[in-house]
């Protein structure tokens, strides 16, 4: 009797320890948060989204980070294009071309898998690298190519996660009514899996609006609008780090106000992949 | 101007001025601050992956599943806003007096904290996939024989899991390793050998970011913070390389 006492207070014990260690996990979100919203939402204005940041922006005088969110978007959707373009088709080639040599595109997979976990900071040095021996100068070119390099193994491996579940039988199927490989790619299997396609698209846009520390070499900064690949753009992380670490009170609130636009649009990203996966996922075939 | 790879690593001498490169301060307070945050982030982890997989309802499922996503996806700036905002005070108010201490909160402690909350997401998710990876017969069989649930958690599950645990750690720490920008804002960047969590240190990946802009007009400066980024990749690769092979090899065996 007494052992199983022991034993029920004991596994007790444990179910309240996981029940806090995951409330901790969400209350972490809930604080993260609470304090943007509640430091960004005041200092939060129409002349922050849209005007670019006058003289004496630095010192609290009047202007805005439009500079910032347009270069961000440009910089995220640039860097998402090309790596789309890469992207699909090696995850492709993956699992249809190679799909009976199963250690070759594991270690492929493991590969992918240690590039992903590479620092963004070891890619915006070897960007920084790259630039100084082309001698270019830091521009959105550049971080673009960086930005697309950095987001290429999450593009591949989340679309490959989705086409690894393509049943078999659909291939054998697409075989035997005389199609050819490409053919099956992109017809069969790229169908099956739009909606993981616009899953890993998205993931990647919000890795790529995100990151700081591979365009802080790279992209540069400036107060003007981006008007040309090869010129310095301003990125939402970077303004933020940098309003920051100024020691002016009315530039910190900017900074709390632009991360609450970065945050909003990494939830609006978010919310959409999430809509669009539940959405597609009844068109899928299941065998 | 060569200098010898051990005077590199484990000289403490860092006066770019005149041509002293000595990364030991930036190497330690990337272990100190790194470790720091596996501690704290290791059994949070650990536990919510048991919660989830094993006795969690739909309910709370439908809840994390969100949270976590959403934890996973807030970039690394935004963690550093947090961290000056929320965690920097509280560990100069309330953690700092606990040890008799008076800090301005731009600490190890504080660069940990954060550092934890950022890779908890990304171990989790690691963890999950581990404890569903171990079949369930296991469990069940046991669960017949009149074992608790605890039991076979203890017993079972944890011992099967063991290696895939172990990675999932390993991966946590080579992910907070190289992060930079949410450590960089919170953690002091004083150039010295920290001896305690509650001083300020400069990780590496923080070294780098500062000093991009002058690396050029110093002579060497740009070698020896290429240097750094070279130690880091290397560190990252190797647990990064090691992880993934145990949980490769798991995976395949189940």
């Amino acid at each position: 009797m007494k052992r199983s006492k022991l034993r029920n207070a004991e596994e007790l014990f444990f179910r309240g320890v996981m029940i806090i260690s995951t409330s901790v996990i969400g209350f972490a979100l809930f604080l993260i948060l609470w304090s943007i919203i509640k430091r960004g939402l005041p200092a939060l204005s129409w002349e922050m989204l849209t005007q670019t940041p006058k003289g004496g922006f630095y010192f609290g005088k009047e202007g805005g980070i439009a500079n910032a969110i347009v270069g961000s978007l440009y910089l995220a959707s640039g860097a998402t294009l090309l790596a789309m373009i890469i992207g699909i088709p090696v995850s492709l080639y993956m699992n249809v071309n190679l799909h009976k040599r199963k250690k070759l595109v594991n270690s492929i997979r493991f590969l992918l898998d240690v590039m992903w976990g590479i620092p963004s900071i070891v890619y915006g040095a070897f960007g920084f690298t790259f630039m100084i021996y082309f001698g270019m100068q830091s521009s959105l070119l550049a971080g673009i190519i960086t930005v697309t390099l950095f987001i290429i193994p999450i593009m591949i491996r989340s679309i490959d996660e989705v086409l690894v579940s393509v049943p078999n039988g659909l291939m054998e199927a697409s075989y035997s009514l005389g199609s050819t490989r490409s053919e099956t790619s992109y017809k069969v299997f790229f169908r099956q899996c739009i909606s993981g396609v616009t899953t890993a698209v998205l993931l990647s846009f919000g890795r790529a609006i995100g990151d700081a520390a591979s365009v802080l070499f790279t992209t540069g900064y400036t107060d003007h609008m981006p008007t040309s690949l090869s010129q310095p753009t301003a990125t939402l992380p970077l303004a933020i780090f940098f309003q920051m670490s100024s020691p002016i009170a009315e530039v910190k609130e900017r900074a709390y106000a632009s991360a609450l636009i970065l945050t909003l649009i990494i939830l609006f990203i978010s919310i959409v992949s999430r809509i669009i996966s539940s959405k597609y996922q009844k068109n899928k075939i299941k065998l | 101007m060569d200098q010898p790879f051990f005077n590199l690593i484990f000289s403490k001498d860092w006066r770019p001025l005149s041509g002293h490169f000595g990364l030991f301060p930036f190497i330690i307070s990337s272990l100190w601050v790194t470790i720091l945050a596996l501690i704290i982030a290791g059994p949070i982890c650990l536990f919510s992956a048991i919660h989830l997989t094993q006795y969690a309802k739909t309910y709370v499922l439908k809840i994390m599943h969100p949270v976590i996503d959403i934890l996973a996806g807030l970039p690394s700036v935004i963690f550093g806003v947090w961290g000056v905002v929320i965690v920097v005070p509280f560990v100069s108010e309330h953690i700092a007096p606990l040890f008799g201490k008076q800090t301005s909160g731009y600490t190890i402690m504080s660069g940990g904290i954060v550092l934890a909350i950022m890779i908890i997401p990304f171990v989790l998710n690691i963890l999950i996939e581990v404890f569903k990876s171990i079949p369930e017969e296991l469990t069940e069989v046991t669960l017949s024989l009149g074992a608790t649930r605890w039991m076979v958690i203890k017993n079972i599950l944890m011992r099967k899991a063991y290696p895939g645990i172990v990675s999932a750690f390993g991966l946590g720490l080579s992910r907070a390793f190289g992060e930079t920008i949410a450590v960089l804002m919170v953690v002091g960047n004083v150039t010295l050998i920290p001896h305690g969590a509650l001083q300020p240190g400069y990780p590496l990946p923080a070294l780098i970011a500062n000093n991009y802009g002058e690396m050029l007009s110093i002579p060497m400066y740009d070698s020896a913070l290429m240097f750094a980024a070279f130690v880091l990749l290397i560190i990252v690769i190797l647990f990064n390389f090691i992880s993934r092979m145990v949980i490769h090899r798991m995976f395949k065996t189940m």
